[in-house]
């Protein structure tokens, strides 16, 4: 038998078919040519109906490390859940190849589940008439926490997410972002090698919004936990992730770090100048221009990978500044055009 | 199994200790099932009030087949009364979730909700069978003693085989969950009658296709001597722990292939 | 003139809204379908004993059946209109909300209940009827003016159905959860509506008891009405008698209730 101890591996001896060495960048979560087509029948008339295929993910390949931390975001219906639901096992992929902890998801759903930690924003996995701390209490027993590590590990998480005074409440009673520490908590608890978050931001306050970022990258620095949430809202990535994948229409347009999704929405950044007086549109390089001009204000738009200092120097040479300021490209906006450029090459690949 | 056995004890058991906490509420809800799962035998008590016998059988005849029925059904409801609500975890989504705990679907399904006032449909259904088994005219023999007990497990295994099966159907048609109640609601009420009463057609499908006959008519016929409107061998009056074990076997297998289908092809 | 458009729109929205479970109303079709087909084969075995049980005939006591499963779902006879959703509104609160709406909150709620009552009717109710008209001997009349008056009759049942259900919704304000009610209703609902046996056939005082609660004129009367077995005006006065009875004791708990909400502060 295997004589290397896992002490990490949740309680149950011998999980894992490519047991972690731990430390090497070995591919923890690993898609190759994963593709995922419905059935979809829709109603035409009375009683005849169309079936055509939809293809929600298709030729899906992507590697993610142990520790990493991954945003994965796309427009509503690119994919994104039905990535999700197969990396957890919910459904089995039509084709290609994909391995969490080497374990195939949709064969091992049961084994898989020891290992990994969901969260789904908008429906809990607690038990909606109980008390939090009933949730807990069968998490316990149905995941076979130890005794020991269970209290360890409760105790913990109740103090980083401050649910001390919930426990006791019934979930239905707790409000959304309460709800949402609650459920962070929960899956949690088995010390999961990786921690799904689809939307966990959806709907909260910013303070809430706040602590939970917070929590997640303390446990990922404490636990080396890997971490994968979609969400809609790009502060997410900002604060939490190292990387992001962009998918759309089931195909993944950009995997990488943040910046570099500027460069690839060639997205532009804009210097905005103040001038003692009204001027006509200052002249600088091609490709950076004028955009708009009112009064004495001009705003300059260049490429967001370039440099604003030889711009800046320029206009200080020849023209009267008086201040100037930089503003960032909108993420969103960036997205936004990468798709649009995308829809534009690729026609819509439904039916 | 075991471990699904297991998980369904460990829900199960949480639910019970909730459910306690509010004992005023959970007395008062016990007791009103017992009454409304009583109204049924009200109605067949006024139809005696009417009449001497139904298709000719008597009242504690009739009460016989009524207890069984319904001590078998409401076993089987407080083990599998939360399988019809699967539909609408599936429509909402939180179906999902279950999908992704280490613990068998089905116990989980089974185990939720799960609530000891459902309870009152067995005790009463119990009542009514013991007052049958002395006021029914009966030449008791020891197979005979052994059979009611028997029945009354079978039966209920039979009615969560058709739980379990209902629940599978949901996969497909969330919204039709209304459609089981056809076979366990409507089952339970039908088999509550002599099987004379019913067209020799109904009477087949219920023996040969959905055997739920064995929950109570066929053992019942034998243990109160009368004819059974089919020709069945002797020994079928025994063969309900079979009949019930296969029923068992291909809700399984049912529940099994409604899951990998909605695992290939999502919600 | 514009209330009553008003009214007209939230009870075609409840039409509407029933309307749109389709699969729910075929399985809902299905179910009635084969609890009329235990019931009768049972009430045939009942009448071969007591010919004339209740001043039914056979063919009428198997008409009965299948006008129960008809009505089953359109008056909700054991509960399952808005009620439910009013209840549920009244727990969480939101009931607050609905106070503020320039419309009657008895009226609101009667108009969209009467258009969940007449999909309910249409898209449940028809289907069982037919099927029963057809496999079964029934005694259904062919005189134009008992089926109006039978319409009159349903009319008035559907009154009287909502008029009990609005009661026992407005009882959540006090009692804060409606398990208990509800399956108060459910009981006396299945059973004094003469779901289980017609009323006709309960015997002796208590017969007469079962037959002038209001739930008898859900479905004994309207039945009666159509198969001839009773003077309509008599009739028809006896279920408006109980639905303004009902109505007006609506009113009543539901300014109590008002108050209340104001006191507490929603």
């Amino acid at each position: 038998m295997d004589t290397t101890a896992e002490p990490e591996a949740g309680g149950e001896p011998g999980t894992g078919g490519e047991p972690g060495t731990g430390g090497e960048p070995e591919a923890f979560i690993a898609l190759d040519g994963v593709e995922k087509v419905f059935d979809v029948r829709r109603r035409k008339g009375l009683l005849r109906r169309e079936r055509h295929q939809v293809r929600a993910v298709d030729s899906l390949s992507f590697t993610v490390a142990r520790g990493e931390m991954v945003g994965y975001i796309g427009p509503n219906g690119a994919g994104k859940s039905t990535t999700i639901k197969m990396l957890t096992g919910i459904l089995t992929p039509s084709g290609g190849r994909l391995r969490v902890a080497g374990i195939d998801p949709s064969r091992e759903r049961t084994r898989l589940a020891h290992r990994i930690g969901v969260v789904f924003g908008q429906r809990t996995t607690l038990w909606w008439d109980l008390p939090l701390i009933d949730s807990y209490k069968l998490m316990h027993r149905m995941y076979r926490i130890p005794d020991g590590r269970y209290r360890e590990n409760l105790g913990r998480l109740v103090e980083l997410l401050d649910l001390g005074d919930l426990l006791e409440v019934p979930v239905r009673q707790l409000s959304l972002g309460q709800r949402m520490r609650g459920d962070i908590a929960a899956a949690l608890l088995h010390d999961p090698e990786v921690l799904y978050l689809d939307e966990p931001t959806i709907g909260l306050d910013v303070v809430s919004k706040t602590r939970v970022r917070e929590f997640l990258r303390q446990v990922n620095a404490e636990r080396s936990t890997t971490v994968l949430l979609t969400t809609h809202d790009l502060q997410d990535i900002e604060q939490v992730c190292s990387r992001v994948m962009v998918i759309d229409h089931g195909r993944l347009v950009y995997d990488g770090g943040l910046a570099g999704l500027h460069e690839v929405g060639e997205s532009e950044r804009t210097l905005v100048v103040d001038l003692e007086r009204e001027c006509p549109p200052v002249e600088v390089p091609a490709p950076a221009r004028v955009v708009r001009v009112d009064g004495p204000r001009q705003w300059v738009a260049f490429p967001a990978s370039e440099s604003a200092a030889g711009l800046v120097a320029r206009i200080a040479e020849r023209y009267p500044l008086v201040d100037l300021s930089v503003r960032e490209p909108d993420i969103e906006a960036v997205i936004a055009k990468m798709y649009a450029e995308r829809a534009g090459r690729t026609p819509t690949q439904s039916s | 199994m075991l471990e699904g056995l297991r998980a369904y004890r460990m829900i199960a058991g949480m639910w019970v200790r909730a459910g306690m906490t509010y004992r005023v509420s959970f007395v008062v809800t016990l007791f009103g099932n017992l009454v409304m799962t009583g109204m049924d035998f009200a109605g067949i008590l006024l139809m005696f009030s009417q009449v001497d016998s139904l298709a000719g059988w008597s009242l504690p005849e009739v009460a016989f087949l009524y207890g069984a029925s319904v001590t078998s059904f409401g076993l089987a409801h407080l083990a599998a009364g939360s399988m019809p609500h699967l539909g609408r975890r599936i429509r909402d989504g939180s179906f999902d979730v279950l999908l992704v705990r280490p613990v068998p679907v089905l116990a989980q399904v089974g185990g939720d909700q799960f609530s000891l006032r459902r309870l009152g449909r067995f005790v009463q259904g119990g009542a009514v069978l013991g007052w049958s088994l002395v006021a029914a005219d009966i030449d008791w023999t020891v197979a005979k003693v052994l059979l009611v007990p028997l029945m009354v497990v079978s039966g209920a295994a039979i009615f969560v085989a058709v739980f379990v099966a209902g629940a599978a159907f949901q996969i497909y048609a969330q919204d039709a969950a209304e459609v089981q109640n056809a076979f366990t609601y409507g089952g339970t009420t039908m088999l509550q009658y002599p099987p004379s009463v019913f067209g020799k057609d109904l009477v087949r499908g219920v023996t040969f296709v959905l055997p739920l006959a064995f929950v109570n008519w066929v053992p019942a016929a034998h243990v109160l001597g009368r004819p059974y409107p089919l020709a069945l061998p002797g020994w079928t009056a025994f063969a309900s722990p079979l009949v019930a074990a296969g029923c068992c076997a291909l809700a399984g297998l049912a529940w099994r292939t409604g899951l990998r289908s909605y695992r290939s092809v999502g919600s | 003139m514009g209330s009553a458009r008003l009214y007209l729109a939230v009870a075609a929205r409840g039409f509407r809204r029933y309307a749109s479970y389709r699969a729910a109303t075929a399985a809902g079709v299905f179910t009635n379908t084969v609890f009329g087909l235990i019931l009768v084969y049972t009430y045939l075995a009942l009448w071969d004993e007591r010919p004339d049980l209740g001043g039914y005939d056979q063919a009428q006591a198997v008409t009965y059946v299948w006008l129960g499963q008809c009505l089953f779902a359109a008056l909700a006879l054991q509960g399952g209109g808005v009620e439910f959703e009013l209840m549920e509104r009244i727990r969480t609160g939101e009931i607050a909300v609905d106070l503020y709406r320039p419309a009657d909150l008895q009226l609101w709620w009667l108009a969209s209940d009467l258009g969940r009552a007449a999909f309910q009717l249409l898209g449940r109710g028809v289907v069982p009827f037919l099927v029963g008209g057809v496999f079964f001997p029934t005694a259904l009349p062919s005189r134009f003016d008992a089926w109006a008056w039978f319409a009159v009759a349903l009319a008035l049942a559907a009154l009287v159905s909502f008029g009990i259900r609005y009661l026992v919704a407005l009882s959540v304000f006090w009692l804060l959860d409606g398990t208990g009610v509800n399956q108060a209703m459910m009981i006396c609902g299945v059973f004094f509506s003469g779901m289980v046996l017609p009323l006709n056939a309960f015997p002796g005082g208590f017969g007469d008891v079962a037959r002038a609660l209001p739930w008898a004129a859900q479905l004994q009367v309207p039945a009666d009405v159509l198969m001839g077995e009773t003077g309509v005006a008599g009739a028809c006065a006896f279920q408006a008698m109980w639905a303004v009875v009902l109505l007006a004791a609506g009113r009543l708990v539901q300014s109590a209730a008002t108050r209340r909400v104001v006191v507490q502060g929603g």
